[in-house]
């Protein structure tokens, strides 16, 4: 299916939930309300003619100034139909939280841990929303763009010492 | 009780006792491990900790940690320019930099909008085909060195040495080579190179043979793949799969056929698939592999033609020398290439998937308009498939997470990025 073809069908289905569809080369992206995306995407990957099993990416997108600073981009692929879509969800600053796609894609579940731990965002229902690339006990978003390249000034990184004490794994062992 | 502990060895961590004993009764006690793995152990391919839950030596829960290389290249990417990211690119897979090189530069060029020379892509096939057979031979020989066959290694070695020697010539680098551009190539490769790889391709298929009747028919290799680490071809697309490890299940997916890059439409070659998605048909898969890539690089090397290497867009593309020495505009787009990059790029986002060795790598592009990219996302396939792992491993035994981590061959600097 044409892309452009999906997307009709998604405004058929959910025209109040999408606001901006756009298209660079031959991809089209649609913006997307957040409060919704688990029904749409749970649509996308069960209706027979959409059929998107495969969820290539998943990746926050930080705009800071805009009405909805953060993004979250989904990038649908159907390994039966060879179709693709990028679905945008628009997020505000103030309440940084989706709804978690794991329940639909398995392989959601890092994606969303990582951007969490990028951006901040968190994703509701996610099994086990922790910090992934980065240590426990960093502070602040790296990925954002307020975050500065070279670091935060007077904050040097303490390191294993702290990081020993936050480990809930840890606190369980006892070393013989 | 007391048996129990002095068993346990460095690295072995013990939970509380999970079902407590009847102390006078006729059973024996029962105890879950919690066995630490990693980040230092040869068996995890790079840094990976995996803290593994068992019940006796079957896993109960195995929980990756990641992260101990991450050098931030999404974030450094953001404030650099599109030429100076391509040597990021070399240190995320970089047993097989070449193909990263490639995927970034067709991920570039199709944002861009830069159409390549017939001759270039020829030598990308041909480069990022042997790239993926000195992928796969590394592979082997590990997975085979991890699962207890040493031989392997050794022959698989004298193979990638030869690759490598011939990315030493042709580039000047054997491991980060950096040697596709954006909109080509940094050099031409000389009649004689193509020449050697052309007698490279003459007997690699003789020394498959030869690894094949190392382990082919060996009953501990046979007895330590099939079977174990089985995942089914629905479960494998939603946990995101891509690369061999997805093809062993069964589904014809590859890159190559999605995204139009090289020439591979050029050239006859066939998907390579297995059918019950254990580890011996994620083998089956990599090792029918080393004959595509090899009959597709000669197929290449037949078709090739001469032609020139650098597409033509100077504003994207260093000009050639000769040109920068006799002509006023060439030399000023390439004073402005060098000395601050490119000033300008469409905008728009763009992802652009490509089939390294390990999967799908795929780029991911939020463009504004400057010669920075504003957003890059690098989608990585052992990031995918280490998420994957605890699916593939628990309920099976302990020995078996090596024989699994190998089958998804990982790099975990492309993971951790």
């Amino acid at each position: 299916m044409e892309p452009l073809e999906i997307v009709n069908r998604l405004k058929a289905k959910y025209l109040n939930e999408i606001s901006v569809v756009s298209q660079f080369r031959d991809q089209v992206f649609v913006s997307v309300n957040r409060d919704r995306i688990l029904d749409i995407c749970r649509y996308l990957h069960d209706d027979p003619e959409m059929y998107m099993d495969y969820l290539a990416d998943l990746c926050g997108v930080d705009y800071p100034g805009r009405q909805y600073r953060f993004e979250v981009v989904y990038n649908l692929f159907s390994m039966k139909h060879r179709h693709r879509i990028l679905l945008k969800a628009l997020i505000p600053e103030k309440d940084p939280a989706i709804d978690s796609v794991v329940s639909v894609w398995s392989g959601a579940n890092w994606h969303e841990r990582e951007a969490c731990d990028m951006y901040g965002i968190t994703f509701n229902g996610h099994p086990d929303l922790r910090r992934i690339l980065m240590p426990e006990d960093w502070d602040g978003y790296p990925l954002r763009k307020d975050y500065p390249l070279k670091g935060q000034e007077d904050h040097e990184y303490k390191g294993l010492e702290e990081a020993r004490d936050l480990h809930t794994h840890d606190s369980e062992w006892t070393i013989t | 009780m007391p048996c129990t502990q002095r068993k346990l060895t460095t690295g072995i961590l013990m939970n509380e006792m999970k079902h407590s004993p009847n102390n006078n009764g006729s059973r024996l006690a029962t105890k879950e491990f919690t066995l630490n793995m990693g980040p230092q152990h040869p068996a995890t391919h790079g840094v990976l900790r995996l803290v593994l839950d068992l019940d006796g030596e079957t896993i109960v829960k195995c929980t990756p940690y990641v992260g101990y290389l991450h050098r931030g290249v999404e974030k450094l990417s953001e404030n650099r320019n599109y030429l100076q990211i391509l040597p990021l690119t070399d240190r995320l897979d970089y047993i097989s930099s070449m193909s990263n090189n490639i995927g970034y530069c067709v991920a570039v060029e199709k944002l861009f909008g830069i159409e390549l020379p017939e001759r270039t892509e020829y030598i990308r096939t041909i480069v990022s085909e042997l790239s993926r057979i000195a992928n796969h031979l590394l592979w082997l020989a590990t997975h085979a060195l991890d699962i207890g066959a040493m031989t392997v290694f050794l022959y698989c070695f004298r193979e990638r040495e030869k690759i490598l020697d011939l990315f030493e010539r042709l580039c000047g680098a054997r491991l980060t080579v950096s040697y596709p551009r954006i909109g080509g190539l940094k050099n031409d490769a000389d009649a004689r190179w193509l020449e050697d790889v052309l007698a490279f391709t003459d007997e690699f298929p003789g020394r498959v043979g030869q690894y094949e009747t190392l382990i082919n028919k060996n009953r501990i290799w046979l007895r330590r793949t099939k079977g174990v680490g089985v995942i089914s071809a629905e479960d494998a697309i939603n946990w995101g799969l891509s690369g061999p490890t997805l093809r062993g299940s069964g589904v014809p997916y590859d890159v190559r056929t999605v995204t139009q890059y090289g020439m591979y439409h050029k050239v006859k070659w066939k998907i390579c698939t297995g059918k019950n998605g254990d580890i011996y048909d994620r083998y089956r898969v990599r090792m029918d592999e080393f004959h595509q890539s090899n009959s597709i690089i000669r197929q290449c090397i037949e078709q090739i033609s001469e032609g020139p290497i650098m597409a033509d867009a100077p504003k994207f593309t260093l000009p050639p020398k000769d040109r920068v020495l006799s002509d006023m505009e060439h030399l000023i787009h390439h004073f402005v290439l060098i000395t601050k990059g490119p000033q300008t790029a469409p905008e728009g986002e763009l992802y652009v998937p490509t089939e390294v060795p390990k999967g799908e790598l795929g780029f991911f592009f939020v463009s504004d308009g400057t010669g920075k990219p504003y957003r890059m996302r690098i989608r990585s396939p052992s990031f995918v498939h280490v998420a994957a792992l605890p699916r593939l491993c628990e309920g099976e035994l302990l020995a078996d997470i090596i024989a699994n981590i190998g089958s998804i061959d990982i790099v975990l600097g492309e993971c951790d990025r």
